[in-house]
């Protein structure tokens, strides 16, 4: 004898966590059922595997139903046809567009296109996540971005009210959104070492400051694109490392703030040159998309590798850009005081966050 | 012209893209009623249009208010080809027509294609001005309350129950029309639909002019149900019992109820005098026997007749009092052609006596009706099952008939009616205007106090209709109560119980052969009296196996195939303190001779023994010990067990020791004889009871339990499973469905596991045959979480003292909350807004609620929750107004079965789309509740090489708006709901 037809259907839906979790992780039914076998839960039930098998079903047929629905959450939460208390809602909403760590590295600052959907075999093959899951983690991203990219307004308020997210996913989704529309390399072996944690920082930071909502608020994309005249000013930067008494002048400056406060000091003064030209240089360069795109190689190449040669600190890195920004000011014939404060507050506290000790 | 409806269209959301080239839609609204039809403009390029429209005004006689559904067609314009259909909403305005209703309907309501399902909402607002009509020689009964609830609604109280209402209407099934060649699937569904519709409506207006002309202005335990004939017809029926019902004003202050009839005691109008009607002082001589199913068949051709009873004894009377009694409620009860009342639940001192189950089935052949389009046949059809279950019922000494329903099973052109109750005695006080009241309450004496009254038997005991056992009450030990009863009811509020009731079931599959016409009919009769005999054995082992003594809200649901019949049965045992101690099982081998056959036997016995042990533990049972001597009747028992009498259902009286002077006294003998009767034994010992923490019952009230949390779930659960081996036995069949519902019971327990400690209450089990070799169970239930540590705390039988010292020791703390507001003095003041919110603060439900409120994002939810239930009440809560009765049907069909998620994706996303219309429609009324919900029709076909399937499903309910008991003024909690446990009057039983 087989069942055809076994369904549970309550008044008000019924939702099992845990098998909402396997169903998010792409799991089949069937590999869904030998994965509460071995929880334990027969036996702290008493229930038969028949029972196991066609609850995971019924759970399964219900989250199929209501995935059509988390594509827009706010139909989920008019809708009329499932009744689910707003506690229960949120928390479908909230991990339905939950992500993994090892997938969002792998995707982030991509095109969200077909071609990198195609990618994501490969992508399931290397982090172990099934493709099922990486498609519905793609798609998200993908969805989230069409909506958000061409509107008004703060990207993360954007984000919070579409897809009625808590405030931490939201602003992760903005660092998603932004990094995919300026296509940030964030793949290099080099960059291995950064979490998404990392760079959702820095893309926060960079929204804030470098965008063309952090000076109007009220201009289509202003989230997402950077802004484009700040890009153009910053080659003004220039004249800190071409002109030679300027460099001098901010050198002796910082040197002279910084002995005996930093531990590196030697290695400082013998690599400041360096390390100020690459500041400036990046700065100068993200006119163009490409160096644009290699913004954080260029930070990591440029900046931290030499420093992590020199073993500086995170305590030494600090104290160094504070007083590398700061002296800046007091350099007289230095102009440009409030877009140097602009590019550098972001680039500090990028770099300070991707300074690992 | 005594009524204007009027309608506006205010907007739409969600609405499916309809043009593919734009993805947008650009929709409009036509809106009819009658033959009038108005339409809204097209508002371009929107799925969520806002529409605002004018007032649609229609001017409409009262009696189409009452028949007809409004019917909103949500379209999209197309300027170069038709306009295509989105959807349609039908909103029946019926909950408009009487004052004490909805005074609007406002609300989303899901729109809804029969091929698509929800498509979108759609914002509607109606409003009727009603004219009064002075015409005397009306057809409408507008005003007429209609409810579901099988007992008196909480806010209303009972003046007089009238009594049984029925009607029925034929039509022919669009589905079998000549049109339905050429027209679409969806065209054909939604005749259908609206044609159900209409009926419904007529039905409902006929049967509100009967109360009318009855004097009543209400009906109370209104069912309706359809019956797809096929080519015949489609018929739908409706009883009820009418009442005149009076509001009560003050409701705002009766405390809230955790069981439905307590309130009806708070009532000080209906307040029962202790007084009942019955003189027993003169009549030590009371009538006999216990309550069993009597049974008779008929076929339309041949008629065959298993009588049950002996004969028409019941007109013998014990004393003159007795006799005047009879006379005052016979001649208020002779009025009326059928004594019967839908009823589940009374009115305190509306049951005297309750005699036991009467039943009665008959076969039919509907390509045999004469004239298929007139009501004629089927009326006599059931006037003749009716007559039978009157006989039954006087058979019985008793002369009404409380509980009662009825129900079909059709396949292809064999139809089973079947029709059944539980013969009663009534006090005559509810059924007529207060004019006999004074006469009669002079005359009465009391009823006793032990809440054992129900239990007396009604009938002679000289002249008993069936041989059955009989002993001295053990509450008040002046009449005579059977050994078990068995009965359609819910347990009455003053039924005295020990430990808790549990779902008790039967069940039983029958093969035949496929056969025409009357040999069909023929065979089909031949075999319902073994199947009832067999379901009756069944039910009566499981009882005592169970260790309990009676069983309530007994169903019985036979239904036919094409080759096999099956008979499920479902009731709430329960261990009635009034009726003796059951005794165990004894199995007793017909060949002696075999040791090892012996030892087979003996390990058998034990087995039995250990789970009668098991289960008295698990339910709560220990009754006190009562000395033999009071025990000993003396009269002479009846032994006369003429032959005559065996043919039916007298069953397993055969092989019951009756010798009383024995020990064993009342010892249940098991012969085992054969295989089956081996494989009964079996299968007795396989039903597993619910895991720990989980309690089932088919009832209202669930014994034991009285303090249930506001927590509660609804559901409906559907199997449809295909026996694969085609050499079937009845064996392997009975095996098969039996596994078959103990799974389903045992997957809800798993999928209900984070409520425990919890109860499944109204579990309602129906079987269909859909094809051969094809089962399909439906169950509906609710579940509801109970507080497991007040769980004992009322329960003061001193049998029962030490499992109540434990709990109270336990619970101490708990305890301390419950009684600290049952001291409060201030209780009676109205609302107190400070003490509420330190009630609300101590529970730690009301903290949960605030809880939901502080999700930050969610909290702009446009969508209130409408718990529903099929018990007449909701937990915890108050309802403190009915807005009027839920009756809808739907039809769903699919041409891409795989892709919307094979059969089961295809009923599950319907079900939970007939849920959201109640749920849309109830809220619209302004309601937050439905209680007394039933799916009383869930028909699903399926033709899976043609990716296609079809479902049509009824269902109905009261629509409420419920306070939460907490939000109501501080009324003590009354921690002890009197329903079930034994008050400390229950102290007299050790004397």
């Amino acid at each position: 004898m087989t069942n055809d037809l076994d369904i549970f259907v309550g008044n008000t839906t019924l939702i099992d966590e845990d098998v909402y979790r396997l169903w998010l992780d792409g799991f089949s039914v069937s590999d869904a059922v030998t994965l509460r076998l071995r929880s334990g839960i027969l036996e702290q039930t008493g229930a038969t595997v028949d029972v196991l098998q066609s609850d995971t079903m019924d759970h399964y047929r219900t989250f199929h139903m209501l995935e059509r629905l988390l594509h827009t959450p706010s139909k989920l939460i008019h809708q009329l046809h499932f009744q689910i208390p707003p506690s229960r809602q949120a928390m479908l909403i909230e991990r339905y567009y939950a992500f993994d760590e090892s997938f969002v590295r792998e995707v982030l600052g991509k095109k969200l296109s077909k071609g990198t959907k195609k990618d994501l075999d490969d992508i399931s093959t290397k982090t172990n996540i099934t493709l099922k899951s990486c498609r519905r983690q793609f798609d998200n991203f993908k969805r989230v971005f069409k909506v958000v990219e061409e509107m008004r307004g703060s990207l993360v308020e954007n984000i919070q009210q579409h897809f009625l997210l808590s405030d931490r996913l939201a602003r992760y989704y903005a660092a998603i959104v932004f990094f995919a529309n300026s296509r940030f390399e964030t793949g290099k072996k080099k960059l291995q070492f950064l979490t998404f944690e990392d760079f959702a920082y820095c893309a926060e930071q960079m929204i804030e400051n470098w965008t063309l909502g952090a000076v109007d608020s009220n201009v289509d994309d202003m989230d997402v694109d950077l802004d484009k005249e700040f890009l153009q000013e910053l080659k003004e930067l220039k004249v800190l490392i071409a002109d030679k008494d300027l460099l001098d002048v901010h050198k002796s400056l910082v040197c002279t703030s910084l002995r005996g406060k930093i531990s590196v000091y030697n290695e400082m003064e013998a690599n400041f040159k360096n390390l100020s030209r690459a500041l400036v240089n990046i700065a100068s360069k993200l006119t163009h998309n490409k160096d644009v795109r290699d913004f954080f190689i260029d930070l990591v190449e440029k900046f931290i590798e030499p420093c992590k040669s020199d073993k500086w600190t995170l305590n030494d890195v600090r104290l160094f850009l504070t007083q590398y920004m700061t002296s800046a000011h007091t350099v007289d014939a230095f102009r440009h005081q409030a877009l140097w404060d602009r590019y550098m507050n972001t680039i500090k506290s990028c770099l300070l966050k991707m300074y690992h000790d | 012209m005594p009524g204007k409806l009027k309608v506006k269209i205010v907007a739409g959301r969600h609405l499916p893209v309809m043009d593919r080239a734009s993805d947008l839609t650009d929709a409009f609204v036509e809106v009819k009623f009658g033959n009038t039809t108005f339409k809204t403009d097209v508002y371009p390029k929107s799925l969520n249009p806002q529409w605002n429209s004018e007032w649609f005004k229609f001017e409409v006689d009262d009696e189409d208010l009452q028949d007809e559904p409004l019917q909103i067609t949500v379209l999209d314009h197309d300027t170069y080809s038709a306009n295509d259909a989105i959807g349609k909403v039908y909103i029946d305005i019926d909950p408009l027509l009487y004052s004490e209703a909805a005074t609007v309907i406002s609300g989303w309501f899901p729109i809804y294609d029969t091929i698509h399902g929800i498509r979108g909402e759609i914002n509607v607002v109606v409003k009727v001005d009603l004219f009064n009509d002075l015409n005397r020689f009306r057809q409408s009964s507008c005003g007429v309350k209609f409810f579901c609830t099988t007992s008196i609604p909480k806010c209303y109280r009972a003046v007089v129950i009238h009594g049984f209402v029925e009607e029925l209407v034929v039509n022919e099934d669009p589905e079998y029309q000549w049109i339905d060649r050429i027209r679409t699937p969806r065209a054909s569904n939604e005749a259908r639909q609206r044609l159900i519709s209409l009926m419904s409506g007529e039905l409902q207006r006929k049967i509100g002019l009967k109360v009318l002309e009855m004097r009543g202005n209400a009906v109370v335990g209104y069912l309706q149900c359809f019956d797809l004939e096929g080519e015949s017809g489609l018929v739908v029926r409706a009883i009820g019992t009418a009442c005149t019902l009076d509001k009560i004003s003050n409701t705002a202050f009766l405390p809230a109820c955790n069981s439905p009839s307590k309130e009806m005691k708070e009532s000080p109008l209906v307040h029962p005098p202790s007084h009942g009607c019955r003189s027993t002082h003169n009549s030590p001589i009371h009538t006999a026997s216990g309550s069993r199913l009597t049974q008779n068949f008929s076929l339309s051709v041949p008629t065959l007749i298993y009588t049950g009873m002996g004969s028409g004894s019941a007109g013998k009377e014990g004393g003159p009092f007795k006799a005047l009694l009879r006379q005052q409620t016979q001649t208020a009860l002779e009025q009326r052609e059928f004594p019967f009342f839908t009823l589940t639940a009374f009115p305190p001192g509306f049951l005297v006596h309750v005699g036991g189950v009467v039943s009665a089935r008959s076969v039919k052949l509907l390509d045999r009706i004469h004239n298929p389009d007139e009501p004629e046949t089927r009326d006599a059809w059931w006037a003749e099952i009716r007559q039978e279950i009157k006989s039954h019922a006087k058979a019985l000494g008793c002369h009404a008939v409380v509980g009662y329903s009825e129900s079909t099973s059709i396949c292809e052109e064999v139809c089973i009616l079947s029709a059944s109750g539980t013969a009663a005695v009534l006090n005559p006080r509810f059924l007529q205007d207060g004019t006999m009241e004074g006469c009669l309450e002079q005359r009465t004496e009391e009823t006793s106090p032990l809440g054992c009254g129900f239990c007396h038997i009604p009938y002679d005991e000289l002249n008993m209709p069936f041989p059955a056992h009989l002993t001295y009450c053990y509450n008040c030990r002046k009449q005579k109560v059977p050994d078990v009863l068995f009965t359609t009811i819910d347990l009455p509020t003053e039924a005295m119980v020990i430990g808790k009731g549990c779902l008790i079931q039967a069940r039983l599959c029958r093969l035949k052969k496929k056969a025409q016409a009357e040999a069909n009919a023929t065979s089909i009769s031949n075999l319902l009296p073994f199947m009832e005999y067999e379901v009756h054995t069944q039910l009566m082992n499981k009882l005592k196996l169970k260790g309990m003594n009676a069983l309530f809200g007994l169903r019985i649901q036979i239904t036919v195939g094409e080759n096999m019949l099956m008979g499920l049965a479902s009731a709430t045992g329960v261990y009635l303190t009034a009726l003796p101690t059951p005794g165990g099982i004894q199995i007793a081998g017909k060949t002696p001779n075999d040791g090892t056959y012996e030892q087979h036997i003996s390990h058998m016995q034990k087995k039995i023994n250990d789970t009668i042990a098991k289960n008295k533990e698990l339910y709560d049972i220990n009754p006190p010990e009562i000395p033999e001597e009071i025990i000993g009747s003396p009269f002479p028992e009846p032994r006369q067990r003429s032959r005559l009498l065996r043919s039916q259902s007298e069953s397993s009286d055969e092989v019951m020791e009756l010798d009383l002077s024995h020990g064993k006294k009342d010892a249940f003998v098991l012969e085992i004889d054969d295989t089956d009767a081996m494989e009964d034994v079996h299968s007795l010992l396989t039903d597993v009871p619910p895991p720990p923490g989980f309690y089932s019952c088919n009832t209202e009230i669930m014994p034991g339990i009285n303090n249930w949390t506001s927590d509660i779930q609804m559901f409906t659960s559907v199997r449809v499973s295909r026996l694969s081996n085609i050499n079937l036995t009845n064996q392997t069949l009975n095996k098969n469905f039996n596994d078959l519902c103990e799974n389903l019971l045992k997957s809800l327990y798993f999928k209900l596991r984070s409520m425990i400690p919890c109860c499944l209450c109204h579990v309602n089990f129906t079987v269909a045959l859909p094809e051969d070799e094809v089962i399909q169970v439906t169950v509906t239930a609710v579940a509801i979480t109970f507080d497991k540590n007040q769980a004992l705390q009322t329960s003061k039988v001193p049998a029962a003292e030490k499992t109540l010292q434990r709990a109270s020791t336990d619970n101490e703390e708990q305890l301390q909350f419950p009684l600290e507001l049952c001291s409060d003095p201030l209780v009676s003041q109205p609302f107190s807004p400070a003490k509420a919110a330190s009630l609300d603060k101590a529970s730690p439900l009301a903290e949960g609620h605030l809880r939901h409120r502080s999700i930050p994002s969610c909290t702009n939810s446009s969508v209130s929750v409408v718990k529903m239930t099929p018990l007449s009440f909701i937990p915890r809560a108050k309802i403190t107004k009915y807005l009027g009765i839920i009756n809808m049907f739907f039809i769903r069909e699919t041409t891409s079965l795989r892709e919307e998620g094979g059969v089961s994706g295809f009923l599950h996303a319907f079900i939970a789309e007939v849920f959201a219309m109640v749920r849309a429609h109830v809220a619209a009324l302004g309601g937050n509740a439905v209680v007394s919900y039933i799916m009383k029709q869930c028909v699903f076909m399926e033709n899976p090489n043609k990716n296609q399937a079809q479902c049509l499903i009824n269902v109905s309910g009261d629509a409420v708006i419920v306070v939460r008991e907490s939000e109501l003024e501080m009324v003590p909690v009354q921690p002890s709901a009197p329903v079930s446990q034994p008050t400390s009057a229950g102290g007299d039983v050790t004397t």
